[in-house]
């Protein structure tokens, strides 16, 4: 460990993340199980019936190898599995087949907004191994009386990633996790929408005391919040002179605090050694021929370069690829407009309502822009029918045209010319007004728009009002 | 012990009928029991697998019926493959049929004792460290071991998967050859396989063959008896036109326990998975998965099994790994150099199978005795080269076999060689 001033809060991260390939690691069963029953996606191979081999999904590896690109790791000529032997009940073999001495990638890092401005965060290696089933505990809450195994989940790739203990803060923590998810996000190799396909155990210290694991984080959000949790037991613990056991810990979700798993778990010793039902994997020339797509940093700098538009827009755009993608499908209608309503407006409603940018539909979002361009709705308007639209999208209801919801709800805004004649009412009745306007007091035209306003029930656009009643008044002026 | 089963060759008799017509219409054969088949009982001689019945078919099963074979049993053998002697399995041991006092060889026994009877013409084994070869030896009967790779392992219930291959064993070089060219057909479902199939006829041409007599293998331990008849097999091959040397393989020294711990060190693995949740005795459900599990193994898994996974897990332990498990990779590699040297100067190697005939039941109850007496059959396991054990006289009745080794991927020529020297005798 480097030299850190005493209290310095250390974080390094073990992050697992499902590759979304379309079938398991070692067999041909599909990985889309999360809507089917318990043990319907299953085979000999990840049911680990006594004969059955492994037989290496390519495409896995190639997305491996993806990310060990995209993170700046250094490649050896070759890559091997290995055998994890534990026993426990979700593990079909008896044993993990992962990597152990000869991973796919070691010695990277990923840039991240660290607390005090941009920071690299190294990672010291990242592999590939097999998902284990899943327990699923029945009858009586803490004290469930048996357990049942689906192993749906079994051999689903896992990516691991392990970081260097650089992170200084729950808050870097996060962003690591932020960006990495958003870097696999733009691999095309995760999907961070599915459940369970993040799950991160943290090594965390205070520089001086016991290092602490914890384990079984299974959220973006719950991984500062765990980390959180856990500097303040420890601070707490040493304000009061009591000792900070090294041990491992569970975070428990629900209830945003973590708990010992002293007595529960043994000390392992997993007895890896080579897998010998697979061969080496010959790695480095293979990533060699692997082109990346765009990521988020390049992106970022494309969209301030191709679309004129502020770098916190960018930044916001580009922090997720899916956001960043429905943003170029609809920047043609005025990317700064664009830009304002998917990265203010639209993703503050997302947010709002827990909903993804996934689930909002393209064309309807463009119709409505369009309205907004045309000036044909005013802004409030617009967020009135946006709102209208997400909540059928919720609902998973067909969403309404934007101009079908304008017509329902009657916020069309009356065009120009149907202003004219209360505009000239409200002109002969505030005379004084017109009199101090025309004597350069812009407060005045103020008034007068607000008076014209209050009769057309809000539905105009202030600045056009303005602009009617200007040449109204100046039509009428004494000199013309 | 079924009447119509005297040798208790058989764990399971059954009747699977062929899927298709092929070279093998109109012939039974019997399936070692550590070779899944589907819908029928698959026990690998334990206990602990004891009603298992494989939901698929063993890629070399699937191959069997699509080429008109009927398979009539799964045959017994030392559980999980591990002896030889069939002793160690959970369902008696079988018995030789040249004389039933003594043991058939293992682990491949019962497909020894059902082909030497007479029962079925042709038969699947499986050779680990010897476990085709031995049983050939004791029973008189051919056996081959196929180079490592050749044979797809999908289905071939795992002892020692760095080692194993599914072999053809019955009374006559030509139906071994013939029953390996329908095996060894492309497998990509088992990935240390190559798409090299064996589409041959045996030709019992051997001039100008060279073949290497290797010293260490008729070094001590080896009967003089059983050296001699060798000894003078050997002959008949150099009268037959081919060219016979003296050689050396001193990485011998160390095959065995390279052998051994490699072995047990897979075996500790593999044997994981049964842990009683889905195969086994039924467990007491009201204990802890922990205690459930270590009892399952405890009465599931025969004695001899027991000590391999212990000295396996020990072998592969953090501390002893180094020790042990690598430095037995390290004699591997030897024994593999060793090979390469010999090959590039020789066409195959020759020796007995067996240091000794066929033992009495019970005599080899000490584990290091039963061990060493595998010590000619271990080195094609650890180097992955294909071997053949063909008949070559006898020593007081009970039969010897002669080993052929060739080249990786030349089982051709060891077959042909084992062709050529049966042609002669018989």
């Amino acid at each position: 460990m480097r030299d850190e001033p005493a209290g310095t809060v250390i974080i390094g991260l073990e992050i697992h993340t499902q590759l979304n390939t379309a079938s398991k690691l070692f067999c041909g069963c599909s990985t889309d199980y999360r809507t089917d029953g318990p043990n319907t996606h299953v085979c000999p191979i990840c049911m680990g019936l006594p004969g059955s081999l492994p037989r290496m999904n390519r495409r896995a590896v190639e997305f491996a190898l993806r990310v060990a690109k995209a993170l700046h790791c250094e490649v050896l000529e070759e890559a091997e599995f290995a055998r994890k032997n534990y026993f426990y009940p979700d593990l079909p073999k008896g044993f993990q087949i992962t990597m152990y001495d000869r991973p796919l990638g070691v010695q990277g890092y990923l840039d991240i907004e660290g607390d005090d401005g941009e920071k690299r965060i190294r990672i010291t290696r990242i592999h590939l191994e097999e998902d284990p089933g899943r327990l699923v505990h029945k009858g009586g809450g803490d004290r469930p009386k048996y357990s049942l195994v689906d192993y749906n989940r079994s051999g689903i790739p896992l990516l691991e990633i392990v970081t260097e203990p650089d992170l200084r803060s729950p808050r870097e923590a996060r962003r690591l996790i932020n960006t990495l998810r958003s870097t696999l996000e733009y691999l095309r190799v995760f999907d961070g929408d599915k459940e369970g396909s993040l799950r991160v155990d943290a090594n965390i210290s205070i520089t001086g005391y016991s290092r602490v694991e914890i384990k079984n984080i299974s959220s973006f959000k719950g991984v500062e919040k765990a980390l959180t949790f856990e500097i303040t037991r420890q601070r707490n613990l040493i304000r009061r002179g009591q000792t900070i056991e090294r041990e491992t810990r569970h975070f428990l979700e629900t209830r945003g605090i973590t708990t010992s798993a002293r007595g529960k778990e043994v000390e392992h010793d997993y007895r890896y050694f080579p897998e010998p039902d697979l061969r080496p994997l010959r790695v480095k020339d293979w990533v060699e021929d692997i082109d990346l797509p765009e990521l988020p940093a390049a992106r970022r700098e494309r969209f301030v370069a191709e679309y004129g538009i502020s770098i916190n827009h960018a930044r916001t755009l580009t922090g997720e690829f899916k956001l960043a993608d429905f943003y170029e499908q609809v920047a043609h209608i005025g990317p700064v407009l664009a830009a304002t309503w998917v990265a203010d407006i639209l993703l503050g409603e997302l947010n709002y309502r827990d909903m993804s940018i996934g689930s909002v539909p393209v064309p309807p979002f463009i119709d409505l822009l369009t309205l907004v361009m045309e000036r044909s709705i005013t802004d409030k308007g617009a967020v009135e029918v946006l709102r209208v639209m997400l909540d059928q999208a919720a609902h998973h209801e067909m969403v309404d045209s934007p101009s079908t919801i304008v017509g329902r709800l009657n916020l069309g805004r009356t065009s120009g010319d149907e202003f004219i004649p209360l505009a000239r009412e409200v002109i002969d009745s505030y005379q004084p007004a017109v009199e101090d306007y025309r004597r350069g007091k812009k407060g005045a035209l103020n008034f007068l728009i607000g008076q014209v306003m209050k009769k057309v029930g809000g539905k105009a656009d202030p600045r056009e009002l303005g602009k009617i009643i200007e040449s109204l008044i100046a039509e009428s002026s004494p000199g013309a | 012990m079924a009447t119509d089963d005297p040798l208790n060759a058989f764990i399971t008799r059954c009747h699977i009928p062929p899927s298709g017509e092929g070279r093998l219409s109109g012939l039974t054969i019997a399936v070692k029991d550590n070779i899944s088949t589907r819908g029928v009982q698959t026990t690998c001689g334990s206990q602990i697998l004891k009603g298992y019945v494989p939901p698929y078919d063993a890629f070399a099963v699937e191959r069997l019926k699509a080429e008109g074979a009927t398979i009539i049993g799964k045959t017994n053998m030392d559980e999980f493959g591990m002896g030889n002697t069939t002793e160690n399995s959970a369902y008696g041991p079988a018995l030789n049929p040249v004389d039933p006092t003594r043991v058939p060889g293992g682990s491949s026994g019962g497909s020894g004792a059902a082909v030497g009877a007479g029962m079925i013409p042709l038969a699947l084994g499986t050779d680990t460290g010897g476990s085709i070869r031995c049983p050939a030896a004791f029973c008189g009967i051919v056996g081959l071991k196929p180079t490592y790779g050749r044979v797809s392992r999908y289905g071939l219930i795992a002892y020692a998967n760095s080692l194993e291959q599914i072999g053809p064993m019955a009374r006559t070089v030509g139906e071994v050859s013939l029953l390996m060219s329908v095996i060894s057909a492309y497998d990509p479902r088992d990935s240390t396989a190559q798409s090299r199939p064996f589409d041959h006829t045996p030709s019992s041409d051997v001039g100008g063959c060279r073949i290497g007599v290797v010293e260490e293998f008729f070094g001590e331990g080896v009967d003089h008896r059983v050296a001699s008849t060798v000894f003078s097999a050997i002959e008949r091959l150099e009268e037959l036109g081919a060219e016979i040397v003296s050689c050396s393989m001193p990485s011998m020294r160390y095959a065995l326990a390279a052998y051994y711990t490699t072995c047990m060190s897979e075996a500790s693995s593999n044997l994981a998975r049964y842990d009683g949740i889905r195969y086994g005795l039924a467990s007491d459900d009201r204990k802890q998965w922990h205690h459930a599990f270590q009892e399952e193994r405890q009465q599931g898994f025969g004695k001899e099994v027991r000590r391999r996974i212990m000295l396996g897990t020990f072998a592969l332990s953090t501390g002893y790994y180094g020790k042990y498990y690598v430095k037995a990779q390290m004699a591997r590699a030897n024994v593999r150099a060793d090979f390469a040297r010999l090959f590039s100067d020789v066409d195959l190697l020759a020796g007995p199978t067996m240091p000794t005939t066929a033992f009495h039941l019970g005599e080899k109850s000490d584990p290091l005795s039963s061990y060493l007496a595998d010590i000619l059959t271990v080195p094609a396991n650890l180097a992955g080269v294909p071997a053949i054990s063909v008949p070559c006289g006898t020593v007081e009745r009970l039969p010897v076999g002669l080993q052929l080794m060739g080249r990786h991927f030349e089982d051709e020529r060891v077959v042909d060689a084992a062709f050529a020297f049966e042609r002669v005798v018989s």
